[in-house]
């Protein structure tokens, strides 16, 4: 097997040891890479750990942008002992191992497929550095610099990257730069023309951002006006509490007094957290909780009543592989249906269902005019992969002419004049009532608000009838969402396709990609992205336009699937389900072998 | 939970406060409760200290959770929001609200059902988090909307109306909420009006994280011979360690006591707090005393009512959140909303 040979197009993975402060020389490995003009893009496979267990950082590099997960290894930077042999075997054939020679390892325990790139790393440390933490951290920046040789990095660009991260901890530049060179030069003088694998300058990244999810997540909040936010932390969603505080100390403090314009608690429990929300939704803030699975089974008993009290509130689920404890540092798409129809008795809530970084900070600020307009929870779904990974996106961009919609709230001047308000009464036909904020007014506009089932004007009552109409009415009002939400994306084939696929959320990328292969190959196959639940008529459209869909999710038991099928009354045969299930981000290699599989079965049967 | 709105007449010489409200101005709507339930007479004592006080009853929110307590709030300040929420769960509810508007009076209105069992983590936690409210627990030892259930401030040997005994240890809530930092503690009596208003009043006043426990005897399911939740057994053990009144500035005072016996103590709101001492070693700005005594007397059956404790320089939450003195719910996208103009840095720092 000749080794690869590749030109800004190739995978490498890091094994680590999790806590020895790898990460960010990773990091600043692939933003060195995008500084180059070529887009890459990382993902993060650790575990449920503070210290010592095995975690991985996989970087594609793809000329032609292509940004979900490809699968597949052609440089492992081996230097997690630990799982050695998995690491070896991970390796494409052709492909390079680069480890830490320090120590001899047997013969038996390579392969003679691959090209092995040695390096001291441990010794070169050791004989710079005295201090037992400096030796490890420096290690890491020692390969960087290396692989920087090995790849054809500009040395330059790290070195500015460096200065940038330890601005204003000068005294740790030039000690980095220095660890950089060291590595550098050795592959230099050592280890000249071993590597296939090139890093070209090129302009393919344009004004693109490297960010992750929850970062842009908790950005979203503080734009889209949240003045309350009520967590507790669970994995992978803690970094959206932690990026709004972050942002909100940059943006949400008063230059004058020092006085915070927000308010955050860390709760006992998402119990208590999705209490806060609804308390601070029920009186007028704009308030969200951020959690993962766990925590939307713990919220179920008081989202039904924000349902059916008609009360605003945010939930950022970051979904994990479930159920129970499952997979809390693996990516899946498996709590459409405990949040579509979370709580008991006859629910349905609003979710958004972002691609990327980008899509995640717009739609963590829309759900707050969404909440707020509808009186109702809105859950923003994101997951692991976009939350906690670093993503090549668009820059965020806001438009200065918008303002909040803070949706029906009756005003003093409004009840004084004699307007009618009735908490429960559709004035407007569209099902969403008015509502008042306690201490509005004097003598009008008071109401008394209850999980328990009352009429119009917000009085008790168990009468079938008045209960009935009410429900009504609340479906109505998820009728009313419909045109609120954001719509679906369809793209088309080149050329006219029978046939559709159904996709959401962080199966973008992978789509992406797959839907310019099959192209290619001749397999033409129209696209909707779904951004929303409730579904809008275009999505009926859609599918009634094709013969059959392929629907592609990232859980086991086609929960999208049973949605489409309930909510839309089509027959289940219509949909092939794709799912990709295993904690990993799903990879357009996944989607197209799945495709091009049925594709194959129906021309076979076809030809038969 | 009633929609019986109560009639509209007004006696022409009812008495008004300052504002002009009468006491009819800070009803709610026909009790549901049984007749001769301690709960009514505890709502009542809400409704007088909110006329004694002067307080605009639309700048009340009343908030609770699920049981016969948690349906009280529909028969107070009819002219108030209410929210009635998930059981155990008012606390977090509360805590929402009165992050969201700092401006409101916040009163949270429990049970023992609601406040000890399911409820117990919410509630010390909302008290130990420093939430500015009056929270009060109407406590009688039993489940009454499911007939007779013992609750977990039951106490240990105490009798059920079926006869059974409880076997398991009380929780005091009070206790709890010493040890959690509450500022303002007191326990009361349903029976005692004189001595609920002004304590009521006081914890209305205070800044901070105010809890009172009243023992409310149920007269359906916790009202025999052998409960101690009874009213007589309560009427024998109550042993109030001090005598509330509140005096307003320039006021004479109401009620004479012997001299050296009283302390006068300046209230939030610029009225004082006049202190009878009936227990004469009994000091309610110590904190570690009173956990001390609440236990020596329990020990003894007693049940310790009055003002238990009170910091008189307490803050709350919104001090520790360090927020700005504007309610958050009046604030805009003006002054949220960093606009295109803070992205520019955020994505030059992410290229």
């Amino acid at each position: 097997m000749p080794p690869v040979k590749s030109i800004n197009d190739f995978v490498v993975k890091f094994a680590n040891v999790n806590g020895s402060g790898s990460a960010s020389a990773n990091e600043m490995f692939a933003r060195s890479i995008l500084r180059m003009g070529v887009p890459v893009t990382s993902r993060n496979i650790f575990p449920s750990n503070i210290q010592g267990l095995p975690t991985w950082y996989e970087v594609r590099v793809s000329g032609k942008g292509w940004l979900g997960r490809r699968g597949g290894v052609d440089l492992m930077v081996a230097m997690n002992p630990q799982t050695w042999d998995k690491d070896i075997a991970s390796i494409d054939p052709g492909g390079y191992l680069f480890y830490d020679s320090s120590r001899p390892i047997p013969l038996s325990k390579f392969r003679d497929d691959i090209t092995i790139v040695r390096m001291p790393l441990t010794e070169i440390s050791n004989a710079a550095y005295k201090d037992p933490r400096q030796r490890q951290l420096f290690k890491n920046i020692i390969y960087v610099g290396a692989l920087a040789q090995l790849l054809g990095i500009e040395l330059a660009v790290l070195e500015q990257l460096i200065g940038e991260q330890y601005k204003g901890k000068d005294a740790l530049i030039a000690p980095n730069q220095q660890a950089l060179r060291m590595g550098h030069d050795y592959a230099r003088d050592h280890l000249a023309g071993i590597c296939g694998l090139k890093i070209e300058r090129a302009n393919e990244v344009g004004d693109r951002i490297f960010v992750s999810g929850n970062d842009a997540a908790g950005l979203g909040c503080v734009y889209g006006g949240a003045t309350v936010a009520a967590w507790y932390p669970i994995t992978p969603s803690t970094s959206v509490a932690e990026a709004f505080a972050k942002h909100c100390r940059k943006y949400r403090t008063d230059p004058q007094t020092g006085k915070n314009k927000f308010a955050i608690v860390q709760s006992e429990d998402e119990i208590s957290a999705i209490g806060t929300v609804i308390g601070a939704g029920w009186n007028g803030a704009r308030s969200f909780t951020a959690t993962s699975g766990p925590g939307i089974s713990l919220m179920q008993e008081f989202l039904g009543l924000a349902y059916f009290a008609e009360i605003p509130a945010v939930i950022i689920d970051v979904q994990r592989g479930g159920p129970s404890t499952g997979m809390p540092t693996r990516t899946q798409q498996s709590d459409l249906m405990i949040c579509a129809y979370a709580s008991h008795g006859d629910t349905k809530h609003v979710l958004l269902l972002p691609e990327d970084p980008r899509e995640l900070f717009e739609f963590s600020a829309l759900s707050f005019d969404l909440a707020e307009r509808l009186q109702t929870p809105v859950f923003v779904l994101e997951d692991l992969d976009i939350g906690m990974n670093d993503w090549l996106c668009e820059p965020f961009a806001w438009d200065d002419r918008r303002c909040f919609d803070r949706g029906k709230v009756m005003t003093a001047e409004e009840l004084e004049a004699g307007k009618t308000f009735g908490r429960y009464l559709d004035v407007d036909g569209d099902a969403i009532p008015y509502r008042t904020l306690p201490g509005t007014h004097p003598s009008k506009g008071a109401y008394f608000t209850r999980g328990t089932s009352r009429d119009r004007f917000a009085k008790y009552s168990e009468e079938g009838a008045v209960y009935q109409d009410n429900m009504q009415r609340l479906l109505r009002k998820f009728e009313t969402a419909k045109s609120l939400v954001p719509a679906p994306v369809v793209r088309r084939a080149k050329e006219r396709a029978k046939n559709g696929v159904i996709y959401f959320g962080s199966t973008s990328p992978a789509m992406n990609e797959a839907f310019a292969a099959l192209e290619a190959d001749g397999i033409h196959l129209d696209t909707l992205r779904l951004r929303a639940f409730p579904f809008s008529d275009a999505v009926l459209d859609f599918i009634n336009t094709h013969d059959q869909i392929f629907l592609v999710e990232q859980n086991r038991d086609a929960q999208m699937r049973s949605l489409l099928v309930n909510e839309l009354g089509i027959d289940p045969a219509r949909f092939i389900s794709i799912l990709h299930y295993d904690g990993t981000p799903i990879t357009a290699r996944f989607i197209i072998a799945a495709i091009a599989e049925r594709i194959g079965l129906k021309s076979k049967e076809a030809a038969e | 939970m009633t929609y019986i709105a109560k009639p509209k007449l007004r006696h022409p010489g009812i008495a008004m406060n300052k504002l002009g409200f009468t006491h009819r101005d800070y009803e709610g709507s026909v009790s549901t409760l049984c007749a001769g339930c301690g709960h009514d007479s505890i709502s009542f004592a809400i409704i007088q200290a909110c006329f004694e006080l002067n307080i605009e009853p639309h700048r009340v929110a009343k908030l609770s959770g699920i049981g016969c307590s948690s349906k009280t709030p529909d028969y107070l300040l009819g002219q108030s929001h209410g929210f009635n929420s998930v059981h155990g769960r008012m606390p977090s509810v509360l805590t929402g609200a009165n992050l969201a508007n700092r401006d409101l009076l916040y009163l949270g209105v429990s049970g023992d059902g609601d406040s000890a069992s399911i409820g117990l983590g919410q509630f010390v936690h909302c008290v130990r988090r420093g939430v500015n409210m009056v929270y009060i627990t109407e406590n009688n030892g039993v489940y009454g909307l499911t007939k007779g259930q013992f609750s977990a401030t039951a106490d240990k040997g105490s009798k059920s109306k079926a006869g059974g005994s409880n076997m398991d240890s009380p929780l005091d809530l009070v206790s709890m909420a010493l040890m959690v930092g509450a500022t303002f503690v007191g326990r009361s009596f349903s029976g005692d009006k004189e001595q609920m208003v002004p304590l009521i009043m006081a914890a209305m006043s205070h800044p901070g994280p105010a809890f009172i426990d009243i023992v409310s005897p149920c007269v359906a399911f916790n009202n025999h011979a052998g409960s101690t939740k009874a009213y007589d057994f309560v009427r024998a053990h109550n042993e109030a360690v001090n005598r509330l009144d509140i005096v307003e500035p320039r006021e004479a005072i109401k009620v004479e006591y012997a001299p050296g016996t009283t302390e006068d103590v300046a209230l939030h709101d610029g009225s004082t707090l006049r202190l009878a001492k009936l227990a004469a070693d009994y000091d309610p700005f110590d904190r570690i005393g009173a956990m001390n005594y609440l236990q020596s007397r329990a020990a003894k059956g007693e049940l310790v009512t009055g003002l238990i404790y009170m910091d008189a320089s307490a803050s709350d939450m919104h001090a520790n959140l360090n927020t700005v003195p504007v309610p958050l719910n009046r604030l805009s996208e003006k002054e949220l909303c960093p606009g295109s103009k803070g992205l520019e840095a955020f994505n030059a720092a992410h290229r």
